[in-house]
């Protein structure tokens, strides 16, 4: 067999795993690999303009479309500036392959120019990773980096290939397998465990399902839970991860509990007898004070990561299993209980406490999302995010019926990461509608990255909530710091926004709407929705619209701030 | 806290260590001890880690050594039957002949070895449990300790816990 570079082992292997996209950005430390992935015709490069929106938009794609997602970036700078993505797509267990040059063999640990430790840098915050010093590996190492990054809980793995061996040549052999001693994820959930649940459940009077983002990362595991739900008839409330793991419209959901939860999620949280989590992990944004978590429950926990099991609350029925199996067990054991009393006290704090907000005249945020939801509610459409006001208001007021339309950074919480991830989720889902939800605040984040949806026209709609403030933080200074607005302050007035992000959007060459009044909400997302390429929304909202219910920050979850009265 | 002895079979390749190492400093624990050597499989090692904790944390701790690709096995050998040993080398004062010969006969009583003699020091070397070890230790401390190094405890589970 003739011997090829490691560069071209590296796309060999990557055409092996099916990967038809990558998203990235040049530097000296990977020039052998751009050289050789310039005019192939498998795989498509996406360029954008900065490594935070590569690894962003990989992150983006693989939440869109089940697959892992891939990115490049050089040494040193390049790889560091993918930190914050990896940190994010771990926290939320995305799977992603992220590939970074580094320095040739004999100058590293010398400080060479542009040389990081990226396989210490990011021992916490991936999966796994690798330093690639002989080629002969580095065939293996790409195999086992996405069986390891989609498989079991998944997550992020780097691979960190040194310039020279990109070069050095070797045989293409590319495993059919992978075999490692230490990594063997349990996918079948322990039967009598399951049938302990099942039996709980007819006994229980008050259960609730408390569904995560683990849900939506076990592809078919929404229809078992929905399934189990409908048939059991017991309530769902979902973590912010988990929002269209089960459909948002059926009248058993109570929608997303916790900080910003509704309020009769967290009440029926405090009340109920029996949780049954799945695929969550029991975050302090969702427990609030965690010693008066759910205090009268037997809680079940099914998981793939027998370490998020009794990591913050203390679990009765754990069950180590792909949440898809394991529902689709629990399925054919489970027997229905008498709930009817518990669904009647469910529906009077439905009605006694529904979402709300001040619905007059003025340009609310909360208006725009319904408005938003309204007009693509019967399309294909997955909604990003960015972090603070923008994606409360976007997790509780728009509607989400399947899993994959919601993208959102929740574990690490990273500004920034909404419009890169639309783009990957665009990329991934090309006849889809896709939004970025954000904040003036955030859109600056990564703005950039405007250039490369509109060359490679990338339809992606940025609604953007311009308050002219850090919002989020806006608010815990208004109910907890007496109003002290210490550097959160954006844009003095409303009026006088700054950027104009309709020039910005003009700029680089997309299209901008600016809305200041409420009755143009409507025609101006018709409008964008018509446009071929990206536009700018630039929605400018009340300035202080506060996002309620609220469980301020170690209180109990029953124990919310309502707003409106 | 009560101190946990925890064995840990890895693969033996280079960076494992500071894997399992960062999880322990990630939760701001101290290492008391670490012990890594390759066992009867060259593509193995065996760590064997005390550490004290919070027996809550631990468990987690535990598992997240367990998440990690390279780590195979993970024992906890607290509660149950094991068989440890550590090896200590210490250099005591020996300037004149009296004292010389007393710390000869402590060495000659405890089974320790004198390894390098010295002008004015001894250098004893002894393995053993824990126990063992720390009662040379204070048997020798009257004569002036000037340098201790030790190894770490190493630990394996006793054929005894099935029986």
């Amino acid at each position: 067999m003739s011997k090829v570079t490691g560069a071209e082992i590296l796309i060999k292997s990557l055409v092996e795993e099916g990967v038809k996209h990558i998203f990235g950005y040049p530097g000296g430390s990977v020039i052998p690999l751009a050289d050789k992935m310039f005019g192939n015709k498998d795989i498509t490069f996406h360029l954008t303009r900065h490594e935070q929106g590569a690894v962003h938009a990989a992150d983006g794609y693989a939440r869109a479309t089940g697959e892992v997602g891939v990115c490049v970036a050089t040494s040193g700078p390049g790889a560091t500036n993918l930190v914050t993505g990896i940190a994010t797509a771990h926290m939320d267990s995305i799977p992603i392959v992220a590939i970074t040059g580094q320095v040739k063999c004999a100058l590293i640990g010398n400080d060479a120019f542009q040389e990081a430790d990226m396989v210490g840098i990011t021992r916490p915050i991936t999966k796994h990773n690798y330093l690639v010093k002989d080629v002969n590996e580095l065939a293996k190492v790409v195999k086992e980096a996405f069986h390891i990054a989609r498989t079991g809980r998944p997550g992020p793995v780097l691979i960190d290939l040194p310039v020279d061996v990109q070069l050095q040549q070797a045989e293409f052999r590319y495993p059919k397998t992978v075999d490692l001693k230490g990594y063997k994820p349990t996918y079948k959930g322990h039967i009598g465990q399951i049938k302990k649940l099942a039996k709980t459940m007819t006994r229980s009077k008050k259960p609730l399902i408390y569904a995560g983002g683990g849900i939506v990362l076990s592809d078919g595991a929404n229809v078992e839970i929905t399934k189990l739900a409908r048939k059991m008839e017991i309530p769902v409330t979902t973590t912010m991860m988990g929002l269209g793991a089960f459909p948002g419209d059926d009248p058993l959901s109570l929608g997303m509990l916790g900080m910003h939860g509704t309020a009769y999620a967290n009440l029926a949280v405090q009340e109920a007898d029996l949780i049954i989590a799945v695929g969550a992990r029991f975050d302090d944004r969702v427990t609030g004070r965690i010693d008066t978590f759910a205090p009268n429950a037997t809680i079940a926990h099914i998981d793939i990561d027998p370490s998020s099991v009794s990591k913050n609350v203390s679990v009765d029925i754990p069950i180590i299993g792909d949440a898809r199996l394991v529902l689709k067990e629990l399925n054919a054991h489970a027997r229905k209980g008498d709930y009817a009393a518990w669904r009647g006290k469910i529906a009077e704090w439905k009605r006694d406490f529904p979402l709300k907000y001040k619905n007059d005249d003025k340009l609310r945020p909360q208006y725009i999302i319904e408005q938003i939801c309204e007009i693509t509610k019967d399309k294909d459409v997955i909604i990003a995010t960015e972090v603070g006001q923008n994606q409360m208001w976007a997790a509780q007021h728009y509607t989400y019926t399947k899993p994959r339309t919601w993208i959102s950074s929740g574990g690490l919480g990273t500004m920034g990461f909404g419009f890169p991830a639309a783009i990957g989720a665009q990329v991934g889902k090309p006849d889809h509608i896709v939004f970025d939800i954000a904040g003036d605040g955030s859109i600056q984040m990564n703005i950039q990255e405007l250039a490369m949806a509109v060359i490679e026209k990338i339809p992606v709609k940025i609604a953007i909530l311009n308050n002219g403030y850090l919002g989020m933080v806006r608010q815990w200074q208004e109910l907890f710091y007496d109003k002290r607005y210490a550097w959160t302050v954006l844009s003095e007035k409303a009026a006088t926004v700054c950027p104009d992000f309709v020039k910005l959007a003009e700029s680089y060459g997309a299209k901008g709407i600016r809305i200041s009044e409420k009755k143009n909400v409507k025609k101006a997302i018709k409008e964008a929705l018509k446009e071929k390429g990206p536009v700018i929304m630039d929605f400018i909202i009340e300035r202080e619209e506060n996002v309620f219910p609220m469980v301020p920050a170690g209180e109990t979850i029953s124990n919310m701030l309502h707003g409106l009265a | 806290m009560p101190r946990f002895i925890i064995s840990a079979l890895v693969e033996n390749k280079f960076g494992v260590l500071a894997r399992v190492a960062g999880l322990f400093s990630a939760r701001g624990f101290n290492i008391d001890s670490l012990a890594v050597g390759e066992t009867e499989d060259p593509d193995t090692s065996r760590m064997t880690i005390v550490v004290d904790a919070d027996e809550k944390i631990l468990e987690q701790v535990k598992k997240q050594l367990n998440k990690l690709i390279d780590v195979i096995r993970v024992q906890d050998l607290t509660g149950g039957k094991y068989v440890d040993r550590e090896l200590i080398l210490i250099k005591v004062k020996a300037e004149n002949t009296g004292v010389r010969e007393k710390i000869v006969q402590v060495v000659d009583s405890t089974g320790a070895e004198i390894i390098d003699i010295g002008r004015k020091t001894l250098t004893v070397e002894e393995s053993g449990d824990a126990h063992k070890v720390g009662a040379l230790v204070e048997l020798l401390r009257p004569y002036g300790i000037v340098e201790i190094v030790r190894t770490g405890k190493i630990a394996l589970q006793s054929d005894m816990e099935n029986v």
